[in-house]
């Protein structure tokens, strides 16, 4: 139905690398969404005003401008207060970075919001028992929290990857080689812009579905031992 | 600093091509999204199975893709498009950026709809039945207006969204306030202040909208606050 014409190997290319750069700025992301859950149940204001700041501004300034400023902007300010104290250097990004640590920053913000509800959905009587039976906190946040922590959080991290994986489509302004930059090459290439799109969205739908089929794997997995409502 | 100052007026004008933007593909995506969500509530298989292959479409692909295979996809379709008489329009990107953003938001708002549809007490459905309420008296009486209320939250988020995912409208050259930034930037060499300033104009927008949203939210639960407590005494006098 859809004829590329031969470049079907660059949008398959572009499929591996769009994954990988999903999959690791999904990984910085769940740490940076850890740490800033902790920040804002934490009772240290400064780390509450922190990690405050950080939902804030992530959620009020859009992706694009964002990845821009990491791309663009960085190595520029970099530059400028080198310049100052003296030192002549010039940075230069790798987009594959600049994706991976933008995203991860942003989609942080969303995971942060994920774990802090799911932090607050454990029983505050188990915990208070896990103290009373002398556990220290360490031992109360692995034994107790962090197990429950994973499954409240499963699903709202499943919407965070579907939303991050739709995501690393604005990389290819970065020039990035993922698959919406090279559904753009070969649109330029065949002059058959309609079709390389098209085949790209469909790609895109196809990974969305995946990921809702393993997502309801995982969370049944999750579930398991777990007596239903 | 001073390339913040002397550019200010033109990101300026910028933010208001991105609300403009924004504006326009929010009430259109809206209209859109009333009778979709209707659809797809349906139990007719014939109605509900293409609201949710378009909801599903739109919702489950990039937004960029969409504008791209828009913009650039209608070229393929050129002499078709002259024939009709359309290519006019596809050929401006304003009309592209608004077109797609407005497909997208109608499919995203069909679905906080659709959720909210679900979720109006059915009693209130089967009182309105026993009071003789035809189909869609019912709909229009107590249903949607019930929905509205209960979507507003999530419809706010979503209009958040939307009008920062317009700043995508840079890349196939439309001058928002990202593409003002964009250009400015590349001329300036003043490259994070400009970015950081539009950054700047987005967060205060976007807070700006939801705190309208806050604001109408308020009026429209009047009737489920808890009611002020007053008590009159025996001569009249009212104590709050």
């Amino acid at each position: 139905m859809l004829d590329l014409r031969g470049y079907g190997w660059m949008l398959w290319e572009g499929v591996q690398l769009t994954l990988l750069v999903g999959v690791c700025a999904l990984m910085v992301a769940i740490a940076m969404g850890m740490i800033g859950a902790w920040g804002k149940l934490a009772h240290n204001p400064v780390a509450r005003l922190a990690a405050g700041t950080y939902t804030t501004v992530i959620r009020g300034v859009p992706e694009l401008l964002l990845l821009l400023i990491v791309y663009y902007g960085t190595p520029t300010l970099i530059q400028d207060v080198a310049t100052g104290l003296g030192y002549d250097i010039i940075i230069d990004v790798n987009p594959f970075i600049a994706g991976v640590a933008t995203l991860g920053f942003i989609y942080g913000a969303f995971s942060t919001e994920v774990f802090r509800g799911a932090i607050l959905a454990v029983p505050k009587g188990q915990i208070e028992a896990a103290y009373a039976a002398g556990m220290s906190r360490s031992q109360m946040v692995r034994r107790i929290l962090l197990p429950q922590v994973w499954r409240f959080a499963l699903p709202g991290l499943g919407n965070v990857w579907m939303v991050l994986m739709k995501a690393t489509a604005l990389i290819s302004v970065i020039q990035l080689p993922e698959l919406m930059r090279n559904a753009y090459l070969g649109a330029g290439n065949t002059k058959l812009p309609f079709t390389f799109y098209f085949a790209a969205s469909l790609i895109y739908l196809g990974i969305t579905i995946v990921s809702m089929l393993g997502q309801q794997r995982i969370e049944a997995w999750a579930r398991r031992g777990v007596r239903e409502a | 600093m001073d390339a913040v100052l002397k550019y200010l007026p033109q990101m300026l004008e910028g933010a208001v091509t991105t609300i403009e933007i924004t504006v326009v593909s929010v009430a259109i995506g809206l209209v859109m999204a009333v009778p979709l969500a209707l659809l797809r509530v349906s139990k007719n298989p014939l109605l509900w199975m293409p609201a949710y292959g378009y909801i599903f479409y739109f919702r489950g692909t990039p937004l960029l893709v969409q504008i791209f295979l828009i913009y650039y996809g209608s070229g393929q379709f050129r002499e078709e498009l002259q024939m009709l008489g359309l290519w006019g329009f596809f050929h401006e990107a304003w009309f592209c950026a608004v077109l797609s953003l407005t497909l997208t938001t109608a499919g995203y708002t069909a679905e906080i709809l659709r959720g909210a549809i679900r979720s109006v007490p059915h009693g209130e459905v089967e009182a309105a039945r026993a009071c003789g309420m035809s189909h869609w008296l019912l709909y229009r009486r107590i249903i949607l207006p019930k929905a509205f209320r209960l979507a507003l939250p999530a419809y706010s988020n979503e209009v958040v969204f939307l009008f920062q995912a317009t700043s995508l409208v840079s890349i196939i050259s439309l001058m928002d306030l990202t593409g003002v930034a964009r250009v400015i930037a590349a001329r300036s060499f003043a490259i994070y202040e400009l970015y950081i300033t539009a950054g700047v104009i987005y967060l205060i927008i976007t807070y700006g909208i939801l705190f309208v949203f806050k604001k109408v939210e308020f009026r429209l639960t009047g009737h489920l606050r808890d009611r002020e407590h007053v008590e009159v005494t025996a001569d009249g006098a009212v104590i709050r």
